[in-house]
């Protein structure tokens, strides 16, 4: 479901959308037409047509000559800690971004995404550690005299000038010509879609149009990384989600790498290419939306990205490849665990509750279950979301479509939830999730990335 | 029906005059206290006087007018040239301090804010005394002046146009700092983190943003300045001589001294009329309704 979500997402073209110029994606990326790479360029290879989906399923593609010298690192954050005072905002972390790539920062207020940003932009300083981008250490470099552009939180447009000189002040700022700065900004106030608004007053501009702004006046730089600090907060539903796709669309045309900062767990899975997902400082896990979404390596990411239901489980021993769980008191059930949880430990058993079934009788072997009592159950259209407990009080839920074929339910019946053995997985506690899979892996990045086209 | 209509109706007229109903204490007042004696004084200012101890009689004499200019041209244009000096002088020292305030002042702003009023806490004329004193012959500064070599052995200050400045800008300033901090108050740090964000370093960040917008700030500090300067009669008097007077002295020697009410008058109204002149013109420069 989400992958088909994500595949119609990128395959509607845009409407009314501008399409880039090609002299435009030349100037980006000076290789790109003597190279003639093909559509579907770039580490991701995902492509605006649904027809393009590639054969050779999870196979890496073979490297492509010119349009990029490899998928490699733009910004690298090495081992960066930032404290104030007795606070530290930002603990170890440690990760590539590479280039083109559309990298999300996710995670509650106060866990360190904003700072992080701010370090990269550089109106922090890292407390220690270094951040370089394109190889080259930034630590002493001032803000003004770094290609990367950020796109602001309430968007910080200059009020006092019109939409031409705002796109056009960074421009103006580095002494570009002035015939160049005019086909500049008249570029990508086309890419936003804001033509004829150049002599608008920001004042006089709605709220997405002052978001288009704010992207057109930090992507007419052409900098090296794009920096987005929640920028879709302030729009309404309906805006943000049109935002989402344009984002994404603007991305793909200019091939620039966007790191997105975002506290909305729907905004990153819709957008990213990879997603480093936050808590208290720490980076708890780096992966694609559908291995942050089905192998979560932390009870806090899992609880925190889509719904979970988390169930207290005892780690028993290991049959092979998977481990054995006791959970609900005396119920073992063999599941796939993440890395850390260790034999003998406490642990959570994570079951998405979509990923759950329920039965009347008791499930048959090769399906795991564990007996509930119904709670409560909402009829939500295409699912009824049933709500269970178990005999310790844990509360669980689960949304079963109409191939479950149940019988009528009322609260106080008995049923099994059950789940396949891959769909459950045992999580260490927070904070002790380490090695995690997916940081410090631009190497593995590209295989990642191809992996779930 | 007709009764919901006739409901509305009232309604409809009761919200066309509250406006109006709000306005009333005001303009009452205005006209009672404001618009009431200026006509009076319009009328007095081209009424001729019988002789030196009967009182004035109206009769179109635009003569005061002309004597207004051609006598004390020397002094309205000293007091705008002091004034001028003055708001520059404020100008330079208060956007500074209120700038520092605004963007550095972290948990002691309302402190320091306090502080800068603290001298209104004082008497207008207690301060220009003190400034006197200050200024004055025996006080530190002349000392001082005198020993680095920039004032002759007999030199002063007082009774020297210096002085004069001096005192206005010493007396006007709050006027010029408030607004100007008001200004960079309302600016959106983020503001600056954009600029810097788009390749502009702090001195640039500040021509291109902070300064463009605290503007309005600017215009109301130099206006509240510039206008009670351009009429003071107390600094003139305390610290200034027969060299430094200012219209504000003749106005206030003419109406009680010489007790020449219609000299006095059209003088008052010339000056009003070239205040106003140039606030128009100041305003057309800064275009400050734009900013706003």
């Amino acid at each position: 479901m989400l992958r088909l979500a994500r595949g119609l997402a990128q395959g509607i073209p845009s409407r009314i959308g501008v399409r880039v110029t090609k002299s435009l994606a030349v100037a980006l990326h000076p290789g790109i037409e003597r190279a003639k790479v093909p559509r579907s360029r770039g580490i991701r290879g995902r492509t605006a047509e649904v027809s393009e989906i590639q054969p050779e399923g999870g196979r890496p593609l073979p490297p492509l000559e010119g349009a990029r010298p490899e998928a490699d690192a733009v910004i690298s954050i090495d081992h960066v800690t930032k404290r104030f005072g007795a606070f530290v905002a930002v603990d170890d972390a440690h990760f590539d971004i590479a280039r083109g790539e559309f990298f999300s920062m996710l995670g509650p207020s106060g866990c360190g995404k904003t700072t992080t940003l701010r370090m990269i932009a550089g109106f922090e300083q890292p407390s220690t550690g270094e951040i370089r981008l394109d190889g080259k250490d930034m630590s002493r470099v001032p803000p003004y005299k770094r290609q990367v552009n950020t796109v602001f939180q309430q968007y910080a447009l200059f009020p006092h000038m019109n939409v031409w000189d705002n796109v056009a002040f960074g421009l103006r700022a580095t002494k570009v010509p002035k015939p160049e700065i005019s086909k500049r900004v008249n570029d990508l106030l086309g890419v936003v879609r804001l033509a004829g608004f150049a002599e608008r007053r920001p004042g006089q501009l709605s709220g997405g149009q002052q978001q288009r702004v704010a992207l057109a006046r930090a992507l007419v730089n052409y900098p090296r990384a794009l920096l987005l600090d929640e920028p879709l907060g302030a729009l309404d539903l309906k805006l943000r989600q049109a935002m989402q796709l344009e984002l994404k669309r603007i991305q793909r045309e200019l091939d620039i790498t966007f790191i997105f900062v975002t506290h909305d767990q729907e905004e990153a899975l819709t957008m990213s290419d990879r997603i480093a997902v936050m808590n208290e400082g720490r980076v708890e896990q780096i992966g694609t939306p559908e291995q942050i979404y089905h192998e979560p390596a932390s009870v806090f990411v899992a609880g925190f990205i889509g719904m979970a239901n988390l169930l207290p489980a005892r780690v028993d021993g290991r049959d092979g490849e998977l481990a054995i769980a006791r959970v609900a008191g005396d119920h073992f059930v063999r599941v796939e665990a993440a890395p850390g949880v260790a034999d003998g430990a406490e642990a959570t058993l994570m079951v998405r509750p979509e990923r759950a079934h329920l039965r009347v009788d008791e499930p048959p072997a090769g399906l795991i279950g564990i007996p509930t009592d119904v709670v409560d159950l909402v009829f939500q259209g295409p699912v009824v979301r049933f709500e269970l407990r178990i005999a310790d009080g844990t509360t669980l839920v689960a949304h079963v479509g109409p191939e479950d074929d149940l019988p009528l339910l009322r609260p106080g019946d008995r049923v099994w939830m059950c789940w396949e053995p891959g769909a459950g997985r045992l999580l260490a506690p927070s904070g002790h999730s380490a090695p995690m899979p997916g940081v410090d892996n631009t190497k593995e990045l590209s295989t990642i990335v191809r992996s779930h086209q | 029906m007709a009764d919901v209509n006739e409901r509305d109706d009232q309604g409809r007229k009761q919200a066309r005059a509250s406006p109006w109903l709000l306005l009333a204490p005001g303009v009452v007042f205005l006209f009672l206290f404001f618009f009431f004696p200026l006509f009076t004084l319009f009328q007095m200012s081209l009424s001729y006087r019988p002789s030196r101890f009967e009182d004035p009689v109206f009769g179109w004499e635009w003569s005061n007018y002309s004597e207004a200019f051609s006598q004390y041209g020397e002094q309205f244009s000293r007091s705008f040239v002091y004034a001028g000096l003055a708001t520059l002088a404020a100008l330079a020292i208060a956007y500074p301090l209120a700038y520092v305030i605004a963007f550095r002042g972290g948990r002691y702003k309302n402190v320091l804010l306090g502080l800068v009023v603290v001298p209104f806490f004082t008497n207008f004329l207690i301060r220009t005394l003190a400034w006197k004193t200050i200024v004055g012959d025996q006080g530190w500064v002349v000392d001082t002046l005198r020993w680095i070599g920039i004032l002759g052995e007999n030199e002063s200050l007082l009774r020297r146009p210096i002085a004069v400045v001096g005192g206005l800008t010493y007396n006007f300033l709050p006027f010029m700092v408030l607004p100007i901090y008001v200004a960079l108050e309302k600016i959106d740090p983020r503001l600056v983190d954009a600029a810097r964000d788009l390749y502009s370093n702090t001195w640039r960040a500040f021509r291109k943003i902070v300064f463009p917008l605290s503007l309005p700030g600017v215009f109301a500090g130099s206006l509240l300045v510039f206008i009670p300067a351009a009429g003071d009669f107390v600094n003139a008097y305390y610290l200034g001589s027969a060299k430094t007077t200012m219209i504000g002295n003749v106005v206030q020697n003419q109406f009680l001294v010489q007790v020449d009410y219609p000299v006095a008058a059209a003088l008052s109204f010339v000056f009003m009329a070239i205040v106003m002149m140039i606030v128009v013109v100041y305003s057309k420069i800064l275009g400050t309704e734009d900013i706003a």
